[in-house]
């Protein structure tokens, strides 16, 4: 379904990723992990098209490398930056309607849904996204991307600084996910999550994949798990 | 007393919602694309000739709905096909751009209307006192123009808070970058926003330039006051700026119109004819000589008391 090979991309002069590739099947949950600063972020941004890509990212079928973000997004990939990026004045629901895109009434999710899913969302509709907590705000961007009914949803860092229960909500949001079909890109800190519901983990060091296999496979390589993850 | 107080007040608001007709496009496109449009007041000067040409041509009123238009449709080629392209290379460049642009635009009205004022006058069908207050016959122009800007205010802010692409706007206020990963295509929201800010100044342009002077310096005189507004404000605040817009209007008319001194204030405690001819000048100055300094005497003081402005969110 996604296919990224030889994948390049700048900040200004520094060079952040150096050739990346991976592949992300239909309905595949995939993580990609590494500690902080070897690109794992930049990989999902250049995916995007901000910072713009150097190399062969193919979605579907059809190369997507040099088109703006929004084409991307309406080609069919929802992403799900670290900074959650609620937009802060607008109310929860408001949030939720910017989400669906130019023209699109509704796919497999609905807000009706979000508010199923979330009750304690949709108790807060009517105020304003910056009022929310940090775990409210996370489900708010997660959904906010779902309701644009892409078929890849690639989220960055779900779970950082989070409660061990929000934790907990998070991973079975992400499983919801999946069992409609969504294919997964994650990047996460934590391994218990990844390792738990990702078929396939890549491991990232400086701007490089240096590890890819099955989480069994991972947990059976100390070495890569100490060379690349452990702090 | 009460009566300078009354017209003052009304004369203020006036001018207040003036600046605030260019203030709001302007922080709005600076909290958007992040470029500080130092060409602004030149759209403001656009509209006020563009209005002029149309008005002895055809009519005062179809000038008031075609130059914003005409001016709206330029700012929206200038973003298009000028500062999305000079973007790339950042901030600097941008400023760059938009200075050199106040240039091109007041010499090309120079070369076209020169550098007199020309004789832009208020329509007949509006040339007649509105009221009388106490001895003072208020031009209906005048009501005319603060029933505009005030009216343009209330459509604008229905259409920011009660529509789709109001929503898209505010939100990419604060994270365009999201907006454009949601699926909006971000780069027309930009030249949505940069076309009405420019058509919006034009407005002012148009039904200012017959009350005051329509002449190729006005962009001039006015810009620096639109960047005192817009910082005093906070950069890229809508609410800011509209308080900052009245705050600036009322402080300036009440200034000009007050003949207050340091020697009147302290009256027979002022210095004695003897020891004022030290710095004699200082006790005799009227508070309505110094009003062009007060605006970026306010700029100056915001600036080191409160850096983010009136109601700005970031400190930058």
């Amino acid at each position: 379904m996604l296919t990224v090979r030889d994948l390049h991309a700048y900040y200004g002069k520094s060079h952040i990723l150096q050739g990346v590739h991976f592949t992300v099947g239909d309905k595949e949950i995939v993580s990609i992990l590494g500690r902080n600063g070897v690109g794992r972020s930049t990989t999902l941004k250049a995916i995007m098209g901000d910072p713009a890509p150097s190399g062969e990212i193919t979605f579907n079928g059809k190369p997507i490398a040099g088109l703006k973000p929004h084409e991307i997004a309406r080609r069919g990939i929802g992403y799900v930056p670290e900074e959650r990026a609620i937009f802060p004045a607008l109310t929860v629901e408001q949030n939720l309607l910017l989400g669906l895109k130019p023209g699109q009434t509704s796919g497999r999710w609905s807000i009706e849904e979000t508010w199923r899913l979330f009750p304690q969302l949709r108790e807060r509709a009517e105020a304003p996204g910056g009022a929310l907590s940090g775990g409210e705000q996370q489900m708010l961007t997660i959904c906010r991307t779902l309701m644009g009914d892409p078929d890849l949803i690639m989220i960055d860092e779900p779970t950082e600084g989070l409660a061990p229960q929000m934790v907990e909500r998070i991973g079975e949001l992400l499983l919801e996910i999946a069992r409609r079909g969504i294919a997964i890109v994650l990047v996460e800190q934590r391994l218990v999550i990844a390792l738990r519901i990702s078929h396939r983990v890549y491991v990232m060091g400086h701007g490089r994949i240096v590890f890819e296999g099955t989480p069994a496979e991972l947990m059976a390589n100390a070495d890569i798990r100490r060379e690349w993850l452990e702090v | 007393m009460l009566e300078i107080l009354f017209i003052s007040t009304l004369n203020g608001v006036l001018y207040g919602m003036l600046l605030f007709l260019m203030a709001s496009g302007l922080t709005v496109i600076f909290s958007m694309m992040g470029v500080l449009n130092f060409a602004h007041a030149s759209f403001y000067m656009l509209g006020a000739f563009f209005g002029f040409e149309i008005s002895r041509r055809i009519g005062f009123w179809p000038g008031l709905v075609v130059a914003p238009l005409l001016v709206g449709a330029i700012g929206m080629a200038i973003e298009r096909y000028g500062l999305r392209r000079v973007h790339r290379h950042g901030h600097v460049a941008e400023l760059l751009f938009t200075f050199g642009l106040t240039f091109v635009i007041q010499e090309g009205v120079e070369m076209v209307w020169g550098k007199l004022p020309v004789d832009y006058r208020v329509p007949p069908s509006l040339d007649f006192p509105a009221f009388t207050a106490f001895s003072t016959n208020y031009p209906a122009f005048k009501m005319f123009e603060l029933l505009t800007a005030i009216a343009i205010f209330a459509v604008l802010l229905l259409v920011v808070r009660r529509t789709r692409i109001g929503l898209i706007v505010q939100a990419a206020l604060t994270h365009p970058g999201m907006v454009g990963m949601l699926g909006h295509n971000v780069d027309r929201i930009f030249m949505l926003v940069f076309g009405v800010g420019a058509g919006l100044a034009a407005v002012a342009g148009v039904i200012a330039g017959p009350a005051l002077v329509t002449q190729s310096n006005m962009a001039g005189l006015l810009g620096p006051i639109l960047f005192v507004v817009v910082v005093v404000g906070g950069l890229g605040s809508l609410g800011g700026a509209f308080l900052a817009s009245l705050l600036i209007g009322l402080l300036q008319t009440f200034a000009v119109a007050s003949n207050a001194s340091l020697a009147g204030l302290l009256g027979p405690l002022s210095p004695s004819a003897k020891q004022q001819v030290f710095l004699a000048d200082i006790w005799n100055v009227t508070v309505a000589q110094v009003a062009p300094i007060l605006p970026y005497l306010l700029l100056v003081l915001i600036l080191i008391f409160r850096p983010r402005g009136l109601m700005g969110r970031r400190e930058s």
